[in-house]
């Protein structure tokens, strides 16, 4: 399998419990290059984990996942799983930018600090570099005259657009966004979802947890509707909510919409 | 109604506030209990001001100011890396790391800093020597003498200092914790090592509560060192006893320490306050937040006003 055709992400027969309750029974799903993923489901359905699975926020208990052909959390030698070192992972996590629900801006730091800290920390990059890279990505994200401000004076909307000029300032090949308007006023989510539909227009590949139907109709090239931790129904995002196949995914969608 | 103008017309409130008579009672018996202790403080003839002036810039206790500044500043900076160091070990997923935090922390708080100090002064009598080498009877490599070691400027210095990590540990745990986990997963999304998460996003968040504890602990420790006058520090109170010794003038000493001490006190909580705005950056509280956002901020070019650069989605129906 060469580097065109292998699908960006690869989850294969995945399981994760918390204690005694099994959240994700047996996932299996391909990200391809390029393609922008929605994963929707009610909530504990398992589609946060799944996503928080993928970079390795948290650890599975049985399965696969690689990440542009990359094993994730370990590495196969002589026919065995050697957990990788915490600088391996990191270095893993490079490529994975993640937008959160809440936002986790860095309150401490102001809106081009915030895009400036991981260039500068984790890959090095010059001082006056990453101030020209990180007033270049908070322009594509409309708030270019907001780099000065603390995330304390910024509104909801303008915050996570800081949060995905942060995780872009890493050069990601995959971008996980963990139902990032669902902390937004209504009147903000659009500024957000116009900021996404841009990024999936310039080709990248993305896997986002969210609500927004009409985004997933509009931006998704794969639906993935889950629920008590399996994928019951998957598909073009279109024919999937024009014509549910199952019942439950039946009712999702008349609660949701 | 009288008063009454057209809509859009200002109408300034100049009230007249309510007299409080029992608040002027209160505040006329406190003042004349105020003037009433100024006076007896003054005319007392047994303080002898003259001495208290005279040896208010006095070498010896000068020198005594010098060692307690040493003593407190050297013994807050040691005790706060033994308080992170305990901090973060108890923090840590490894058990034994957890356990020998959990045991250090329980012990020095568990005995009384006077108890440490004498022992760490007289502690030549269980270890006559100390060297550097294999453990457990093997050879050594560097040996000295406990006696030419341990000082009372020594001894107070370990006393202090590890009994103070101890207490900063909490302080700091206390801190660390108090950052939200989001934090560290999003600093580790950026593919930053534990290290680097610490440095640079848990640690800068967590001194902003560590810090208002910590200045307490410091205006705490300029008064504590006097205890080191039991072995003889050298500090404040210690050269303040020696000279009452010789001169008999014992209040009046301790007034001229005790000036001292307010004098330093003072002055590090001034510092305090600069601090802890130094670390409160980012973290606006509501009112100057609503202030902040009626103003022009403090920036070079002029805000303008957001405008959403994209209409909404048409709502499909369902």
């Amino acid at each position: 399998m060469n580097a065109q055709d292998q699908p960006m992400v690869r989850i294969r027969s995945v399981r994760k419990r918390f204690g005694s309750l099994e959240v994700l029974k047996g996932i299996d799903l391909d990200v391809p290059a390029g393609e922008v993923v929605c994963v929707v489901g009610p909530s504990g359905s398992g589609k946060s984990t799944l996503l928080r699975c993928v970079n390795r926020l948290e650890s599975i208990d049985s399965g696969r996942i690689w990440v542009n052909g990359e094993l994730m959390g370990y590495a196969e030698r002589d026919g065995r799983l050697h957990t990788l070192r915490p600088h391996e992972l990191s270095r893993q996590r490079r490529g994975i930018g993640m937008v959160f629900q809440r936002f986790h801006l860095f309150p401490h730091r102001t809106a081009i600090e915030n895009v400036m800290e991981g260039p500068v920390t984790v890959l090095r990059t010059s001082t006056a570099q990453a101030r020209r890279q990180a007033q270049e990505l908070l322009d594509r994200v409309g708030l270019a005259d907001r780099g000065h401000h603390y995330p304390a004076q910024l509104s909801g909307g303008q915050q996570q657009r800081v949060a995905i000029a942060r995780s872009l300032a890493m050069r990601p090949s995959l971008m996980l966004f963990d139902e990032p308007t669902s902390a937004l006023d209504p009147e903000l989510v659009q500024e957000v979802l116009a900021v996404m539909r841009d990024l999936a227009a310039t080709g990248m590949t993305m896997m986002v947890v969210t609500h927004e139907m009409n985004f997933a109709r509009e931006v998704g090239d794969q639906l993935v509707f889950m629920d008590d931790g399996v994928i019951v129904e998957r598909g073009d995002p279109r024919e999937v909510l024009a014509a549910p196949r199952h019942e439950r995914l039946r009712a999702f969608l008349g609660q949701v919409q | 109604m009288t008063g009454e103008k057209a809509a859009g017309a200002e109408l300034p409130i100049e009230a007249v506030r309510p007299v409080r008579p029992g608040r002027w009672l209160g505040a006329a018996v406190a003042l004349l209990f105020l003037v009433w202790l100024a006076y007896t403080v003054i005319v007392n003839e047994n303080l002898h001001w003259d001495v208290i002036v005279a040896y208010l810039t006095d070498g010896r206790i000068l020198g005594g100011l010098w060692v307690t500044i040493q003593l407190t500043v050297l013994s807050m900076a040691i005790g706060l890396a033994l308080g992170v160091l305990a901090a973060v070990m108890q923090l840590s997923d490894n058990p034994v790391l957890r356990g020998t935090s959990a045991l250090y922390t329980w012990f020095f708080r568990g005995t009384p800093l006077l108890v440490q100090l004498i022992f760490w002064f007289n502690i030549g009598l269980v270890f006559p020597t100390f060297a550097i080498g294999v453990p457990f009877g093997g050879p050594k490599l560097i040996e000295w003498q406990a006696n030419a070691v341990i000082t009372p400027f020594t001894a107070a210095l370990l006393g202090l200092a590890i009994n103070e990590g101890a207490y900063m540990a909490e302080i700091v745990r206390a801190g660390i914790r108090s950052v939200d986990p989001g934090q560290r997963e999003a600093a580790e999304s950026l593919g930053m090592s534990h290290r680097q998460v610490l440095r640079r996003v848990v640690l800068p968040q967590a001194m902003r509560v560590i810090i208002p504890p910590t200045g307490n602990q410091f205006i705490s420790m300029l008064k504590t060192t006097s205890m080191v006058s039991v072995i003889a520090g050298a500090e404040l109170l210690t050269v303040a006893q020696r000279i009452y010794l010789g001169n008999f003038e014992v209040i009046a000493m301790l007034v001229v320490a005790s000036i001292w001490y307010v004098v330093l006190t003072t002055i590090a909580s001034v510092g305090q306050h600069f601090v802890e705005k130094r670390f409160e950056r980012g973290h606006v509280r509501l009112s100057s937040r609503v202030r902040r956002n009626l103003s022009p901020l403090p920036s070079k070019e002029p805000l303008p006003v957001e405008s959403s650069k994209e209409p909404p989605l048409p709502k499909e129906p369902s």
